[in-house]
């Protein structure tokens, strides 16, 4: 009997909430669904693009048309989902409000400020208290950006993609694709198609960006897809920070999501790339969510860094490989990552680390938590080239379960072409144990806080290598996205 | 026969009620009372450890639970905590005069009962700092009486960090996590002085302790003794009981309490080992 009533408490915790479900009503400007030559075109000129741009798309286009005829979708990550209608999503859609680009923040709609505001993004007045600098894309069109006043005053360009081929075609012609080439894969190729907007960011020379640049995405209009791209290029011997958070309403159909992310760090630079990824996960019945399908990667050159660290909490899939190609001598590559998967969320993710250069060092730590349904894989690859004397790397993969129908998974790459090489893989799997939730919870904690803060803590090392607020965010982002996992 | 899980609901509905009406207030004078409780391990038949005990603490005693190993002291200690892994076949658990075995452990850790477990986990990334201030802040909410702020807690906390001879160093880490069992001891005492409460459980917290951990987790004992706060200690041997005087000394063989009497016992079982009493447990 009493076992009994333990369970029937659990199912009433069950219902988990999403806090960023809401649907914004805006006028939207859709174009027709489906994809096809006419759609790029259409695209290219709604965003009034120079023919060479609308050229590099065309040729992605073709590209993808074999790829899809070909072979499809890539189906090796440890992901199942129903096959996706390419001719049922919308490929273009923006608020009709910023059609006509807003000139400042009050030309911006009401209702998508008011949008924002809810999403704790800090425009205007909040942006400037909290220091950061913002870019915020709804929908795929770029509607805001904080600070580039103040920016351009040291040289450094933080504008929506749209305004970058605009404004520095020479920049964008010169790396646009140079780091993940129109042709990498399936979702790489349709995003350099049909892409609508995303963030462009360039420090100049020997530049230390004075503050955090933030792009916030959010996907509101139902059967889009949302195709960014993200360009950062950090010039010889500065520092940029970036941080970007993903949000998407509540929705019972499943929505795609491509993004495309390059950095480019010249010689003795560093990036520092941060993601909060909190797309809408789907009902805990496993209804709906995003589909999460992005290429993330960067190059570092001679003494250069580039760092991710991403906490993913969202999307019913989320297929995701944030890697860096040591090319530059004493190059250093990392990959900090919390993953989580609860109800019937899938996630396939991990990082390629491929080292070039001598001297080269990466370092990878994977974290993933599954809960409920959850699968959760790390994949990961590190790619030692003959060139390479002296390449370090550090591998660990810590895998925590909740519950007894989660799965969680390892599947490393390693592939070691030079013998001076020296390579590292840890690996680990755990569960919250009783003993841990009892000590917590003799000390006054409740049962949910007790797994919260062994979960946190747990998570703890790649946590501290967020940007202080961002840290508090994806804590209390974990809290909220375990909720019915465990009770 | 009623079987209640330790430290559950009993019945969905009870646990509000219970929240809701127990609020022991604050007075002198309130007991605790162990009536004929009957404990089993959870999902295991024939598993009986606790055979009928009877206990009562008062305010502001000092009782020392004594036994062999397997004779069932762990269980009570941590029944009286309200750990989910047991149940409980008859007799009932009050303080204050209520039952509180129906509530979760964090409830009774709300309201002052504390344990200082024989084997604290090891939690990976949370630092003791964090950790105490969390069940501190825990215990404020639950009483309605505002937190304390960081400054004061850190004061606090490096004040008694210094007091129980914990490594500062040490209390930077991960808890307990890598501490030897001599530091995690320590520890447990270090939680018991910031979390004052009414009613401290010690379960066998001199095992592996050298002399002189003995002493400080004694004087932090000691220190804390007073007309407010009842202890009761469990351990397998006497010789913490040197440095902690006990009002009460209850010898605890096979489930039953066998024996009790003052000081003078702990020195009998020192003298004569638990053998003597084994016939009782085994026909009481």
């Amino acid at each position: 009997m009493a076992t009994q009533n333990t369970i029937s408490r659990k199912s009433d915790m069950s219902g988990q909430e999403y806090q960023w479900g809401f649907v914004t009503d805006i006028e939207t400007d859709l174009a027709p669904r489906g994809l096809n030559e006419d759609i790029v075109r259409l695209i290219s000129s709604k965003k009034g693009e120079p023919e060479w741009m609308l050229e590099w798309r065309l040729k992605a286009y073709r590209h993808w048309v074999k790829l899809n005829e070909a072979e499809g979708e890539p189906e090796w990550a440890n992901v199942k989902y129903p096959k996706i209608d390419y001719q049922d999503i919308y490929y273009y859609a923006a608020p009709k409000s910023v059609t006509e680009a807003p000139k400042s923040l009050d030309d911006v709609d009401p209702e998508m400020l008011a949008t924002f505001e809810k999403l704790g993004i800090p425009l205007q007045e909040r942006a400037k208290l909290a220091g950061v600098a913002v870019d915020a894309v709804f929908d795929s069109v770029s509607v805001a950006t904080t600070f580039e006043k103040q920016l351009g005053e040291l040289g450094i360009i933080f504008c929506s993609f749209s305004e970058a081929v605009k404004n520095h075609p020479d920049l964008i012609k010169k790396y646009l694709g140079s780091v993940v080439p129109y042709t990498d894969n399936f979702f790489a190729s349709l995003n350099a198609a049909v892409f609508s907007d995303g963030s462009f960011a360039y420090i100049p020379p020997g530049v230390r960006c004075p503050m955090e640049l933030m792009t916030y995405f959010r996907i509101n209009t139902a059967d889009t897809g949302q195709f960014e791209r993200t360009l950062i290029v950090a010039d010889e011997g500065s520092y940029v920070s970036y941080l970007e958070g993903c949000t998407a309403p509540f929705r019972k159909t499943h929505q795609l999501h491509a993004a495309v992310v390059e950095l480019i760090a010249l010689d003795d630079s560093e990036i520092k790339y941060s993601t909060i990824q909190n797309w809408f996960p789907g009902t805990p019945e496993g209804e709906g969510g995003i589909f999460n399908f992005v290429t993330k990667r960067g190059r570092a050159d001679k003494n250069a860094k580039i760092s991710w660290t991403q906490v993913e909490t969202g999307s019913a899939i989320t297929w995701k490989y944030p890697s860096v190609i040591l090319k530059g001598d004493n190059s250093v590559g990392e990959f900090f990552s919390v993953a989580l998967t609860n109800n019937y969320q899938q996630a396939d993710t991990g990082t390629k680390m491929i080292h070039i250069g001598k001297n080269t060092k990466s370092t990878i730590v994977a974290k993933g938590i599954s809960a409920g349904h959850g699968n959760n894989t790390y994949r990961g690859q590190v790619q030692i080239m003959p060139g390479a004397e002296n390449a370090v790397n550090h591998t660990q993969c810590d895998s925590l379960l909740i519950g007894d129908k989660c799965g969680a998974h390892t599947v490393p790459y390693i592939e070691v072409r030079n013998p001076t090489a020296r390579l590292e893989h840890e690996a680990s799997t755990s569960k919250v144990s009783d003993e841990q939730l009892f000590y917590l919870r003799a000390r006054g904690l409740s049962e949910e806080e007790a797994h919260h803060m062994i979960i946190t803590g747990w998570s703890r090392e790649v946590f501290k290598e967020l940007p202080f607020e961002f840290a508090l965010e994806a804590n209390q982002l974990l809290r909220v996205s375990l909720e019915g996992a465990v009770g | 026969m009623p079987r209640f899980l330790a430290g559950a609901l009993a019945h969905s509905t009870s646990h509000k009620t219970l929240d809701q009406t127990f609020r022991p207030v604050a007075r002198k004078n309130k007991m605790l009372e162990i009536k004929n409780l009957r404990v089993s391990v959870l999902d295991i038949d024939d598993s009986e450890i606790l055979k009928g005990i009877n206990l009562t603490v008062k305010t502001g005693e000092v009782h020392a639970i004594m036994g062999p190993n397997g004779s069932g002291k762990s269980t009570l200690a941590n029944v009286m905590m309200g750990r989910p892994d047991y149940v409980i076949n008859e007799g009932d658990i009050l303080y204050d005069g209520e039952s509180i075995i129906n509530l979760l452990p964090e409830k009774r850790a709300h309201f002052g009962m504390f344990l200082a477990f024989q084997y604290p986990a090891e939690i990976p990334g949370v630092r003791p700092w964090q950790f105490l201030k969390a069940a501190l802040d825990a215990k404020a909410d639950s009483r309605g009486e505002e937190k304390m702020s960081v400054r004061d807690f850190s004061k606090l906390f490096d004040e008694k960090v210094a007091a129980v001879g914990i490594d500062p160093q040490l209390v930077k880490r991960s808890l307990n996590e890598g501490f030897s069992g001599g530091e995690k001891k320590r520890n447990e005492m270090l939680q018991l002085e910031v979390l004052k409460p009414e009613l401290a459980i010690l379960d066998e917290t001199d095992s592996g302790l050298d002399v002189d951990a003995l002493r400080i987790v004694a004087q932090g004992v000691n220190s804390m003794r007073s007309p407010d706060r009842s202890f009761i200690i469990v351990t397998h041997y006497q010789r913490l009981l040197n440095y902690i005087k006990p009002d009460v000394v209850h010898i605890l063989v096979k489930g039953r309490i066998v024996k009790t009497g003052g000081p003078e016992l702990a020195l009998e079982v020192e003298k004569d080992g638990y053998k003597q009493y084994a016939s009782v447990g085994a026909s009481a």
